[in-house]
C-alpha cells in the first residue's frame, strides 16, 4: 500500500481547527473571532458577490500583474545571463530595492493610478518579479561550464547555448519561481485592494471588518488561501510531468 | 593528422608557462595516450586543440590546416558523460549534428540509429540518460562524439569514473569500436595499464612547463588483450612509464 506524505500534515491542521473551534467558541465573539465552522457558513452565505464580483476582480489583478512580471523577470534574468555588465548594475539594485517596504509604498500607488485596476497590478509586480528574476538567472546558471564547454566543442554559438543548454537547464528553477510567485503576487493584490479599491476579495475583506463581521473578514481570505493552493498544485502537477529530470544535471 | 608546432600557453592567473613552445605530431589512424601526473596539463594540451583556450604562440594544425577559423575538426568526450537529461538518449546523440546543420532530420535519425547500433545501444534511443548505466552513458557519449563526423576524436580519461570492471570492458570495446572506425585517437590518462593496453604510443608529460612530450612505442600490435600486458617488454615498459611518473609527480 502507498503511504500517504501529507497524512502528519493532514492530521496536524485538523487538530489545529479544532483547537481553533473550541478555542473561539469559548471565546464567544464571533464578531472578531469567529469558529472555522462559521467561516465556511458564511462563505456560502456570501458566495454569490463573492464568486461573482470579487474573485474575477483579484484574479483580474493577479493575472496581469502575474504576466508582467514573468515577462519583466525572464527578460532581466535573461539580460543579467548574457551581460556581465547588466548583472553588476542590476543585481545589487533588485536586492537593495527588497529592502522597501512595499505595503508601505501602495498608498502612493493609489496616489498615482486612483482606484484603478493599476494600482493594485504595480504592488503585484513589485512583490512577484524579484523572486522570478533571481530563479530565473541562479538557473541560467546552473548549466554547467563543462556542458558549455562541450557544446563549443561542437561548434555551437550562444544563441544555440541559450536555447539548447541554458533554457532547459533552468526550466526547474523556473516552476519553483512560479511556486513561489503565485501566492505572493494573490498577496499582492489583495494588498493593493485592501488599501484602495472598488471591488476584490481585499476590499471585501476590509468592508467586512467595518461591518464588524468576523467571518465575513475571514471568508475572502479562506477563499485566496484555496485559490492559491489550487493553482500551485496545478503547477506542481505539471512541473513532476514535465521536469522528469530534477537533481540529475 | 595532428600537428603542435612551438605552441605556448600561460594561464591569465599563473606567472609560469603551462606549455613552452611545445611541438609533437600524431599521425592518421594512431592511437596515442597522453599521461603525466595529476596537475601536469594533459586536460590544457585538450583544451586549446578545441580551442577552449587560446595559445599564446605557436601553431596547432589538423590535417595540415591551421585550426583558427575552423569548426568541426575534432570530436571531445569529456571525463564525465555530461548528457542532457532532458534530452532523451537520440535527442543526445542528435546534438552535435543539429549543431553543424549538415543533416536533416530523417538522416540524423538514421545516424543516430546506425551508431547506437555501433556501440552496442540499440533501441534505447528514447530512454532517459538517468535510465542508463555508467557504462552505457559512456557509451552513449562516445555515440555522440563519433556523431560529431570528426576524424579526430580527443577522449579526455573517459573511462575515471566507472568501476574496475566497467572500466575494463570498457577499454577492450573501445579498441574493437577504434579498429572499425579508423579514426585518430588521443586519449588522456593517468593509468599506466590503460594507456598500454590500448595505445600504439604514449606521450609523457615529463615536466612543467611541457616542452616536450616523450615518447614511447608500445611493443605490441593489434588486436590485443589483456595478456598481452603480461608480456616482459610491456612489463619493463610499465615500470619505466611509472618511474618517469613517479619522478614528476615530485616535481609538481
Amino acid at each position: 500500500m502507498r503511504k500517504n506524505n501529507n497524512l502528519p500534515a493532514l492530521i496536524f491542521t485538523f487538530a489545529l481547527l479544532i483547537i481553533w473551534q473550541f478555542g473561539a467558541m469559548k471565546v464567544n465573539a464571533a464578531y472578531i473571532l469567529p469558529t472555522p465552522l462559521q467561516i465556511i457558513k458564511r462563505l456560502w452565505e456570501l458566495r454569490e458577490p463573492l464568486f461573482t464580483a470579487h474573485l474575477p476582480a483579484t484574479m483580474t489583478c493577479t493575472g496581469i500583474g502575474l504576466l508582467i512580471s514573468i515577462v519583466l523577470g525572464v527578460a532581466l534574468a535573461i539580460i543579467m545571463d548574457m551581460f556581465p555588465l547588466a548583472e553588476k548594475t542590476l543585481y545589487p539594485v533588485m536586492i537593495a530595492s527588497q529592502t522597501i517596504p512595499t505595503t508601505a509604498l501602495a498608498p502612493l500607488f493609489v496616489m498615482w493610478f486612483g482606484y484603478t485596476i493599476w494600482s493594485k497590478v504595480l504592488v503585484t509586480v513589485l512583490i512577484t518579479f524579484f523572486p522570478i528574476t533571481v530563479t530565473l538567472f541562479d538557473g541560467l546558471r546552473s548549466a554547467k561550464t563543462d556542458m558549455i564547454d562541450l557544446m563549443h566543442t561542437f561548434g555551437a554559438n550562444d544563441y544555440e547555448i541559450f536555447f539548447k543548454l541554458k533554457l532547459p537547464a533552468a526550466l526547474p528553477y523556473f516552476f519553483s519561481a512560479m511556486k513561489m510567485a503565485i501566492p505572493m503576487s494573490i498577496i499582492g493584490a489583495a494588498i493593493g485592494e485592501w488599501l484602495g479599491a472598488t471591488a476584490g476579495l481585499g476590499y471585501f475583506s476590509r468592508r467586512m471588518m467595518t461591518q464588524l463581521d468576523g467571518a465575513g473578514v475571514f471568508a475572502p481570505i479562506v477563499l485566496l488561501s484555496a485559490i492559491a493552493m489550487i493553482i500551485v498544485s496545478i503547477i506542481s502537477y505539471l512541473e513532476k510531468k514535465l521536469i522528469t529530470w530534477r537533481g540529475d544535471l | 593528422m595532428l600537428e603542435f608546432k612551438d605552441v605556448s600557453f600561460k594561464y591569465d592567473s599563473d606567472d609560469y608557462y603551462m606549455l613552452e613552445n611545445l611541438s609533437f605530431h600524431i599521425n592518421k589512424g594512431e592511437f596515442v595516450s597522453v599521461i603525466g601526473a595529476s596537475g601536469c596539463g594533459k586536460s590544457t594540451i585538450f583544451r586549446l586543440i578545441c580551442k577552449l583556450l587560446e595559445c599564446e604562440n605557436g601553431q596547432i594544425l589538423v590535417d595540415n590546416q591551421s585550426i583558427d577559423q575552423r569548426k568541426g575538426y575534432c570530436g571531445y568526450m569529456p571525463q564525465k558523460d555530461l548528457l542532457f537529461p532532458w534530452r532523451t538518449v537520440g535527442e543526445n546523440l542528435k546534438l552535435p549534428m543539429q549543431i553543424q546543420k549538415t543533416f536533416t532530420k530523417e538522416q540524423m535519425t538514421e545516424k543516430v540509429k546506425s551508431t547506437l547500433e555501433k556501440v552496442g545501444l540499440s533501441g534505447l534511443e528514447n530512454k532517459k540518460p538517468s535510465e542508463l548505466s555508467g557504462g552505457m552513458r559512456q557509451r552513449a557519449a562516445f555515440a555522440r562524439t563519433l556523431l560529431t563526423g570528426s576524424d579526430l576524436l580527443l577522449l579526455d580519461e573517459p573511462f575515471s569514473a566507472l568501476d574496475f570492471l566497467t572500466r575494463i570492458s570498457m577499454q577492450e570495446w573501445l579498441l574493437e569500436q577504434w579498429e572499425r572506425e579508423h579514426k585518430t585517437v588521443l586519449f588522456i590518462t593517468h593509468d599506466v595499464e590503460e594507456a598500454l593496453f590500448l595505445s600504439g604510443r604514449v606521450l609523457v608529460i615529463e615536466d612543467l612547463p611541457i616542452k616536450k612530450l616523450v615518447s614511447f612505442d608500445v611493443p605490441c600490435g593489434y588486436p590485443r588483450n589483456r595478456e598481452s600486458l603480461t608480456k616482459p617488454e610491456m612489463l619493463s615498459l610499465r615500470e619505466q612509464l611509472i618511474k618517469m611518473l613517479r619522478r614528476e609527480a615530485n616535481l609538481i
